[in-house]
């Protein structure tokens, strides 16, 4: 198994975040896992994206060219990134906020409404985590209670309440695409 | 025999190559016996500079690193950071050391408060190199990169480190000598005390200007280059302390 | 141990941390950043000192200053801020001090990019600074590879008084991947030489300096200096070959350039060419030997160089097969990223052409 993924969107929209909460579950699965920033001063207010590789061999090249999944948070993440996708690859899109659809037939796209879905559970910051729950309901590339598992280890047992709405946004991704 | 006079242990017994007339000598002699007369010989560590000084790790006899020109007080640094409160850390820095290539790091030592002391020899000039211009050396002074004298609308005023480093919050002590009398070289050997003083009582950054001699360079005499230290050098760089808190 | 999920950054800091170090002098610079703020907030709370210098130049002098005394310390910076510690680097090695330098290597020259490069090749392995000198330098190729090498650099740097460098790329430092530091055993040996204040009788007068005025006395020290660089040479030099036997195509790369050439090995693999890697670990010493037997070895039809250079190490490849081999680059000049992709269809253009 060698999951090459890609997860890009606005500086805010937490796609550092999910790379590093999926990154942190295959760790604790016992997978090979790399997690690479796009890093400077595009990130500054522009546009953010990570690399993120699980696999059960040591990894070579931490930098995803071509990618089993991209998800794209936003419409400027789609466009630079649809022709990533690997032939038969998986291709994400927020559909809150992305005004059109794929435009390749050779992957698979999926739409998910993550800012209506976090907006309905009563905290918008939590699409990142609704499209985390789509990416894994397709892939099942690690267990959703690990991820749970890295975001607590992220925000620390004072932020434990928050826990709870982050399980039912992963869950609701999951169903979005289900 | 009754012993009249001895050297102090603080320097070696190695001849000293400056010129006949130069203040080095005299200066040199004036540290090591303050850090004698304080028994600080064993915590001391001292850094040489670039310049007519570069050997000054032959003379000193104490634990002594050299430098690259102008770096002194960043390496006096590194050193005070790891050796501590209790180690006495200094610098022997000359004029195109200090007041020119390394102005940056003379005046973040300051800046940072760093508890080293610094010894500053302005002669108005480059000894080591040949008798170049320094940024201390006077206007209309001759040198062989001012064949004319050094010229104001080309090169600017000579710089007062003295007065620039008094303004800094991190400087604790910080005084302008001489060595062209026997009561300057007096008051030097205070003022170096009181620069070492500071350090030692944690109070922060310490400098001593020593105004000296290059008889050499400014192709005089010993006695004349006394006399111009006095006509030449006194007006523009008044003795005194600047900064002591 | 358990692992931690860690970014390359803070995990080097964290790794000299375990290797005794306790002195860190530095001053920001992109992407290294997350070093010395990682120091910054661990430091004071181990009895260790971080201060953050003026310049690059005074943070070397520094390092100096703080080696001299006989204490376990580093500085990091990225390829504009490495220029300017070159001249305090020559001067450390001169003085026989040990310390390490990481320098997370950027695009150049001049300001250049921020991104990722491997563009100072040249600059570490054939001087850098003025003089007579070297510099062993590690090439991690891994956020794990690059704590072990943490740790070995400041253990070789005491054993040999010497300057050690970690060379990386930008992607080592932001990476994040599992991990696990040990604590290192901190052999290092007791420095009678350093500055720490004279007893007499205990020792002698320790005078730290790069001065050496008659030509006689310069020629003992540079040829102490090149005993020591043989012994290194023969003792510390460090190679990878991944996959060569029996490879009819080899690859030569280093650091992150050398982790994409393995993803390009497994595409072949599928298409049925059997490709190599040689991965020099040092860069200094350069494992001419490993490099020469791999792809001068019989059944090896080519080979090919990659690097995020215009081409740096391939001279030193070149050097090392000394004509028996023709040596095919791919690379990039300024920040931009061998594939996988790009690599292996070099090799097929080649195999075809």
């Amino acid at each position: 198994m060698l999951e090459q993924n890609l997860f890009a969107g606005f500086g805010g929209q937490g796609v550092l975040l999910m790379g590093q909460l999926l990154a942190y579950a295959g760790m604790l699965e016992g997978k090979y896992v790399s997690w690479l920033p796009a890093y400077g001063p595009e990130m500054r207010g522009g546009t953010a994206n990570c690399s993120v590789n699980i696999s059960d061999e040591p990894i070579g090249s931490p930098v995803v060219s071509k990618a089993t999944a991209v998800v794209a948070m936003n419409r400027p993440s789609l466009d630079k990134f649809e022709s990533a996708v690997q032939p038969g690859g998986m291709l994400f899109i927020n559909s809150s906020i992305i005004d059109r659809k794929a435009q390749r037939e050779d992957i698979r796209a999926y739409y998910v409404p993550c800012n209506e879905i976090a907006e309905e559970l009563g905290n918008g910051k939590v699409a990142n985590m609704v499209m985390l729950g789509a990416y894994l309901e397709k892939t099942r590339c690690v267990d959703m209670e690990g991820v749970l598992d890295a975001l607590l280890h992220k925000l620390g047992e004072k932020k434990a309440n928050l826990i709870p709405v982050n399980r039912e946004a992963l869950k609701r991704g999951a169903g979005a695409v289900g | 025999m009754a012993v009249v006079f001895k050297k102090t242990e603080a320097l070696t017994d190695t001849v000293m190559h400056y010129c006949p007339g130069c203040g080095h000598g005299i200066v040199h002699r004036l540290v090591a016996e303050v850090i004698e007369e304080m028994g600080l010989q064993e915590k001391t560590v001292g850094v040489a500079p670039v310049g007519c000084a570069v050997f000054a790790y032959r003379y000193f006899n104490v634990d002594i690193q050299e430098a690259a020109h102008g770096r002194a007080p960043a390496v006096a640094t590194g050193a005070k950071r790891v050796l501590g409160p209790d180690s006495l850390v200094f610098t022997y820095q000359g004029d195109g050391d200090l007041a020119s290539i390394g102005t940056a790091e003379i005046v973040q030592a300051a800046h940072r408060g760093e508890k080293i002391s610094v010894i500053f020899i302005n002669n108005a000039i480059y000894g080591m190199t040949g008798g170049q211009m320094a940024p201390t050396t006077l206007l209309g002074q001759k040198t062989t990169t001012s064949p004319y004298g050094r010229d104001k609308e080309l090169c600017g005023s000579p710089i007062r480190m003295s007065e620039l480093l008094a303004t800094i919050e991190g400087s604790a002590y910080i005084e302008r000598t001489a060595v062209n009398s026997t009561a300057n070289i007096i008051k030097t050997k205070k003022a170096i005390q009181k620069a070492f003083g500071a350090q030692v009582n944690r109070k922060g950054f310490s400098l001593v200007e020593v105004l000296s001699t290059c008889p050499t360079n400014w192709g005089k005499s010993p006695v004349e280059s006394m006399d111009w230290l006095e006509e030449a050098m006194l007006p523009y760089y008044p003795l005194g302390v600047y900064k002591e808190v | 141990m358990a692992k931690n999920l860690m970014k390359g950054c803070e995990a080097i800091a964290e790794a000299a941390i375990q290797a005794g170090c306790r002195y860190f002098f530095g001053y920001p610079i992109t992407p290294q950043n997350d070093i010395p703020e990682y120091m910054s907030a661990r430091m004071p709370k181990i009895g260790g000192c971080f201060l953050q210098a003026e310049s690059e130049v005074a943070a070397i002098n520094m390092v100096y200053g703080a080696a001299g005394a006989g204490a376990r310390v580093m500085t990091s910076s990225s390829s504009p801020g490495i220029s300017l510690k070159m001249e305090g680097i020559s001067y450390i090695a001169g003085a026989e001090l040990p310390c390490v330098i990481v320098n997370m290597m950027r695009g150049g020259p001049g300001l250049g990019s921020i991104q990722a490069s491997q563009g100072d090749y040249f600059q570490t392995t054939k001087g850098g600074g003025h003089g007579d000198y070297h510099m062993i330098a590690y090439a991690p190729a891994s956020v794990q590879e690059a704590i072990d090498l943490m740790q070995t650099a400041f253990d070789v740097a005491d054993k040999y008084r010497t300057p050690v460098m970690v060379l990386a790329d930008g992607i080592i430092g932001q990476m994040m991947e599992p991990v696990e530091i040990k604590e290192n055993t901190g052999n290092a040996p007791k420095k009678d030489w350093a500055t720490t204040g004279w007893k007499k009788g205990e020792r002698a007068r320790a005078v730290v300096n790069s001065l050496y005025i008659e030509v006689e006395d310069l020629e003992e020290m540079t040829e102490r200096l090149q005993a020591r660089y043989r012994q290194i040479e023969k003792d510390e030099t460090l190679v990878e070959c991944y996959n060569t036997d029996g490879a009819e195509f080899i690859l030569c790369a280093y650091g992150t350039v050398a982790r994409i050439c393995k993803t390009a090995i497994a595409q072949l693999q599928k298409q049925g060419v059997k490709a190599g890697l040689v991965r020099p670990i040092t860069v200094w010493p350069f494992p001419a030997k490993a490099v020469h037997d791999a792809m001068c070895a019989p059944g090896v039809k080519m080979a090919l160089c990659v690097e995020i250079s215009a081409g740096q190490m391939i001279e030193d490849v070149r050097l090392a097969v000394n004509g028996e081999r023709e040596i095919a680059f791919l690379g990039h000049a300024g920040s931009r990223v061998p594939t996988a992709e790009e690599i292996a269809e070099k090799v097929l253009a080649m195999r075809g052409a």
